[in-house]
């Protein structure tokens, strides 16, 4: 039996020298395989006197035991080894960007239609789109202002021929709106206008957001708390002051512009707002019955009210672009900072 | 319109500054574009006399001059002035004065000749922008020693007030001052203006021949008027500070008449007319030649005054050159009209101008004014240029006056504009002070005479906002609008616009907005065939003609941005084309896209390949892909003049062409100067937001089966063809078919080409057998072999 413990011994070193699945292996084979040196102690129980060979197996089956345990450790042991070797090297830099395109981006003059349409049509009023090459008719006519109005003046259009021209603001649609439906009318109208004007502050084409809203006893009260919840929500303020002056446009009487308080100075006064504190954002006014008799509206029955205002000069005023000239250049760079 | 604060304060006894004053009128509606000093800062300044002027004694150009500033002693100043003579009276700065751009006056030795002080020009003190060429000469009536600045009262200011255009009213101090006085209630001074006294019964004849253009023409004759004599220097200086520069007397009179009454006058040289005045419509072709030296050929729908020879002035807008007052005339014709705004407006702009005159015609002038206008410049002119005024002669057309207005205006309709029943009181009070009249009052209803100046009222409208303006806007109650909320159908097959800018914008897409008319030029490379309106008074000739195709738009935003070294472009827009001409013009709304330089964003991982013509198909298809049903989407080869013959599609909707997809023909691009390759795309937006409802097929528990078909076919076989016939011959069970290799080379003929296809079967409610499949599979082979002559491949 002193050969059984020298075997064990020897057993022993062996697994702890091998560094791999393929050699643990052949260590099993060579001593607990069937052929193996310890299963060949076993079968040589045999020739053992009857009265020794409980004890030699009882030693032996012990051995046969602790050289498998041995052998179990040693595979678990490689086998952390391996799993770790191996995630060591599948380790990546994380901090490496993304695979993919990355998205592109709206324009910020989009943006702020869409914010003003939004407010809008959450509280009942519907889009409405017209044509932008329009007709004397809807574009000044029926809008109570005729040939020759001093208020053509300040429209500085862009014409075709005798009739027809581009529309100058989106208030067609508004026409287009009332001729074709009845009271109650709540609509919004964004789109392009055109002005035969170019320079630092003016653009030969810009766009509007125009809106009407038509209904029985509708007063210049609603029109000032729609107008100023709306300025205090398109410029997330809870506290904006807002203030009417009076003004003059052909299709509106009582008619008036809106200021608001400087947002980029909060009316202490600054290059933007010239220094006054307020910077003049829309115009406004309760319909004019003329324009309720072109469109056969009964204007001892509904009243209305309609504004509007510019989506560059608002998109402006809400990210600080500075210049005009910026939103129709479609400079990558500059669109890309609106993403 | 800008007017002196001062003025303003001779007519109105207004407690507040300027600034307090602009404040109120602007927040009146009459808005103030600035508030400006009406002279720069300086002091020590007084009015003094040139008591004598000797040559300096060492210097040609310099004279050594004696001057009585007041202080009691002489005082010797050396000027550099060729205009300065003895006996004048001046504006002279003593030692110790500060004059603008803080310039001190010190005393001084000029060439060894010892000079206390200075004698200034009108630029010296800012009075004038330009530089002068001598010194300011004062009226002789100028009392020495008194400060400068308090003589002319130039501690002023001048008030701009940008007019609303149906503010014609207050286009004077008179009608500015009403104002204040109705917003402060305050008394306005009414200026007195007695009849002068007739010195003589001369006249000229006048006679009107379009009274409905005319309905009223005063004049009268002033014989011997000294038209040298020089404008007193408190009226040049309130015209300097309403923005008119003086001419001479006549003409400074009439300016200051319009600008203080707000009626525009003319003068003419009683000499140069002939036989009679006619007030007239122009022949068309008459030739008259303008006080500003511009000849024009009339209209015959322009109002003019005419003598026996021919047309003197355009009504209402600028008088002729040949028969307006200069240095040598001896008497004048005064005239004072109403002329008609219809008749006036637009007439100006016409033929290129923009007078006062016709600025003020066009928005209205008090009809009852003409009379009151013509006196008060007859009883300007008299003291200062002297002569001996004639009767006035009035021809009116009674017919053709603007009628006394009545308006009826009830309490209730106030209310229900407004938002707020204002008192009977309150809304007389301030129709009182508005210089309404009431006529008779009713049951909260009241009938209203409005004043001859307020021509802006007709309507009960007109009423009410005068209420509110002068009650004050922002008194007004605040309200939020209550509606009858109905709901409304939403089309879920239509999906918004939103939508697909959104999905572009996933895809990497930067969203334009390019102008809407786009050059010729560029028109004419992109769409050859696309007729559009043109303007006829376009910004400049490359934003002449309307797009009609988003691509000109975003070709150029592709040059702007190679041009920056942007290489790397992806770039969509929306927005209505125009296509046609009018009045049969189609405008539609489009969206279009752009592809251009690497496919991927350069980066770590990414392959350096260019994009193309699938990269943006697969873009657009994605697009498309949004409505469910993008099998109604078909893609055929068909040539476009501006795109590569080999790789440009029409994408039909159904049957129905509604967009174009291809990439930019290289002519066209060398013509552009783009190097790399583009492509483009366009689609009717319309039709793009079309959709299908989904509809529910319920799921097969039975095991799919899939097939690979390898068929060789002519290399100008399209893929969707094949495809199509395999569908028609794969039977009714065939759920996917799919190309999933194109091949060519090595083991394909010449010439051919080799599909890869998956073919997909499932039967709803039994499992395929292969015998059915292997059946379908010859089939298809069969079929393809017939029609394409196609090979199947091991
Ligand atoms: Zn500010």
């Amino acid at each position: 039996m002193e050969h059984l413990s020298s075997l064990v011994s020897e057993a022993r070193a062996v697994i702890e020298a091998a560094n791999d699945m393929q050699s643990l292996d052949d260590v099993r084979v060579r001593y607990l395989g069937k052929k193996g040196e310890i299963t060949a102690l076993l079968k040589g129980l045999g020739k053992l006197p009857a009265e020794e060979r409980p004890a030699a197996g009882e030693a032996i089956n012990q051995a046969k035991q602790q050289l498998t345990a041995e052998l179990e450790t040693r595979r678990s042991k490689l086998e952390d080894e391996a799993l770790n070797a191996r995630l060591a090297a599948e380790r990546i830099d994380v901090t490496l960007p993304g695979r993919g395109e990355m998205p592109g981006g709206l324009h910020p003059v989009t943006n702020t239609l869409s914010r003003i349409e939004n407010f809008f049509t959450h509280i009942g009023y519907d889009v409405a789109e017209g044509p932008e090459v329009e007709d004397d008719y809807h574009n000044f006519e029926a809008l109570n202002i005729p040939a020759h109005h001093p208020a053509r003046a300040m429209h500085d259009t862009f014409y075709f021929d005798a009739r027809h021209l581009l529309r100058t603001h989106t208030s067609p649609v508004q026409i287009r709106t009332m001729e074709k439906g009845n009271p109650p009318i709540r609509i919004v109208c964004p789109g392009r206008v055109y002005r035969c004007d170019s320079d630092l502050t003016h653009s030969p084409m810009f766009h509007q957001v125009e809106g009407l809203f038509v209904d029985e006893n509708v007063s210049f009260a609603d029109l000032k708390g729609t107008i100023e919840e709306f300025l205090k929500a398109f410029f997330e303020r809870d506290e904006l002051d807002v203030r009417f002056r009076p003004s003059y446009f052909p299709f509106t009487e009582p008619s008036a512009e809106v200021d608001i308080q400087c947002v980029m100075c909060s009316g202490e006064g600054c290059r933007v707002c010239s220094h006054t504190g307020w910077l003049e954002v829309m115009g406004c006014g309760m319909v004019h019955p003329e324009v309720f008799r072109y469109v056969g509206i009964d204007p001892e029955r509904y009243s209305g009210f309609a504004f509007g205002m510019g989506g560059e000069r608002l998109a402006m005023l809400r990210y600080g672009v500075n210049d005009l000239r910026l939103f129709f250049d479609n400079d990558l760079r500059f669109l890309r900072q609106f993403q | 319109m800008k007017v002196s604060e001062q003025w303003l304060r001779q007519w109105v006894s207004l407690d507040m500054d300027a600034q307090g004053i602009a404040d109120q009128i602007t927040m009146a509606g009459l808005e103030v574009d600035a508030v400006e000093a009406v002279a720069e800062t300086f002091s020590g300044v007084v009015v003094a006399h040139v008591k004598s002027v000797s040559r300096h004694p060492d210097a040609d150009k310099l004279n050594v001059c004696q001057v009585d500033d007041g202080s009691g002693e002489s005082v010797q100043v050396v000027c550099g002035a060729p205009n300065v003579a003895e006996g004048q009276k001046i504006a002279f700065a003593r030692v110790g004065a500060v004059l603008p751009g803080d310039f001190k006056i010190k005393k001084a030795k000029l060439r060894g000749v010892e000079s206390r002080g200075m004698v200034c020009s009108s630029s010296e003190l800012g009075l004038e922008e330009e530089r002068s060429e001598g010194i300011l000469v004062l009226a002789d009536d100028a009392p020495v020693g008194e400060d400068f600045r308090h003589w002319l009262s130039l501690d002023d200011h001048t008030i701009d007030v940008d007019l609303t255009p149906n503010r014609g009213d207050c286009l004077s101090v008179q009608g500015l001052a009403r104002e204040l006085g109705v917003l402060n209630r305050l008394p306005v001074e009414a200026l007195h203006i007695d009849d002068v006294a007739e010195l003589n019964t001369d006249t000229f004849p006048v006679s009107i021949n379009a009274p409905e253009a005319c309905p009223r023409y005063v004049a009268r004759v002033v014989r011997d008027v000294d038209v040298t004599a020089a404008t007193p220097m408190w009226m040049s200086e309130r015209l300097r500070r309403s923005g008119i520069r003086s001419i001479d007397v006549v003409v400074d009179i009439t300016n200051y008449v319009m600008l203080e009454l707000g009626q525009p006058m003319h003068a003419f040289d009683l000499e140069t007319l002939q036989g009679s005045i006619e007030v007239r419509m122009a022949r068309e072709g008459e030739q008259l030649t303008l006080l500003n030296d511009q000849s024009i050929a009339l209209r015959d729908d322009t109002l003019v005054i005419a003598d026996d020879r021919g047309p003197l002035a355009i009504a209402g807008v600028m008088g002729g050159e040949h028969s307006g007052v200069n240095a040598s005339t001896r008497h004048i014709l005064f005239e004072s009209a109403f002329f008609a705004p219809l008749a006036i407006a637009g007439k100006a702009r016409s033929y290129g101008l923009h007078t006062d005159s016709s600025h003020r015609f066009e928005r209205g002038v008090d009809s009852e004014l003409q009379r009151k206008a013509i006196e008060r410049a007859t009883q300007l002119l008299l003291p200062i240029a002297g002569g001996a005024p004639g009767p006035l002669v009035e021809v009116a057309s009674p017919d053709h006056l603007p009628s006394q207005r009545h308006v009826t205006l009830r309490a209730g309709q106030v209310a229900r504009v407004l938002g707020v029943a204002l008192k009977g009181e309150e809304i007389t009070d301030i129709l009182t002070r508005l210089g309404m009249e009431i006529a008779a009052q009713g049951n909260d209803v009241w009938d209203i005479i409005v004043p001859s100046w307020r021509f802006d009222i007709s309507l009960e409208a007109d009423l009410i906002e005068e209420l509110a303006r002068v009650y004050g806007y922002n008194r007004l109650p605040v309200r939020y609008p209550s509606a009858r909320l109905a709901p409304r159908a939403i089309q879920e097959s239509q999906h918004p616009l939103a939508h697909l800018r959104r999905q572009l914008v996933a895809r990497g897409y930067q969203e334009a907005i390019t102008y809407s008319f786009v050059s010729p030029e560029l028109q004419m490379a992109l769409t050859p065939q696309a007729v559009s309106p043109t303007l006829a008074n376009p910004i400049s000739s490359d934003m002449s003609v309307m797009r009609s195709s988003l691509w000109p738009g975003l070709v150029k935003t592709l040059m702007h941005n190679l041009n920056r070294q942007q290489n790397r472009v992806r770039i969509f827009e929306t927005g209505q084309v125009f296509q046609g001409e009018l009045p049969e013009l189609s405008q539609r709304a489009k969206i279009g896209g752009l592809l251009c330089g690497e496919r991927d964003a350069e980066g770590w991982s990414g392959r350096r390949e260019k994009v193309d013509f699938f990269d943006l198909k697969g873009d657009v298809e994605g697009l498309l892909a949004l409505g469910g049903e993008l099998d109604a989407w078909r893609f055929e080869p068909a040539e476009h003049p501006a795109l590569h013959p080999g790789q440009s599609a029409q994408i039909l909707y159904g049957s129905t062409p509604v967009g174009c997809i291809g990439a930019l023909h290289p002519a066209v691009r060398a013509k552009l100067g783009i190097k790399p390759d583009v492509f483009v795309f366009e689609i009717d937006l319309e039709t793009a937001r079309q959709g299908r409802l989904p509809a529910f097929s319920s799921l097969s528990r039975y095991p799919e089966v899939r097939r690979d078909l390898a068929l060789a076919v002519r290399q100008d076989l399209s893929v969707q063809t094949l495809m199509d016939t395999i569908r028609a011959q794969a039977g009714e069970w065939l759920t996917d078919l799919r190309l999933f290799d194109v091949y060519q080379g090595k083991g394909v003929e010449e010439g051919h080409k080799s599909f890869a296809l998956g073919l997909t079967w499932q039967h709803p409610s039994r499992t395929l057998n292969d015998e059915e499949i292997n059946q379908l599979i010859d089939n298809i082979v069969d079929g393809v072999k017939t029609r394409y002559n196609a090979t199947l491949r091991g």
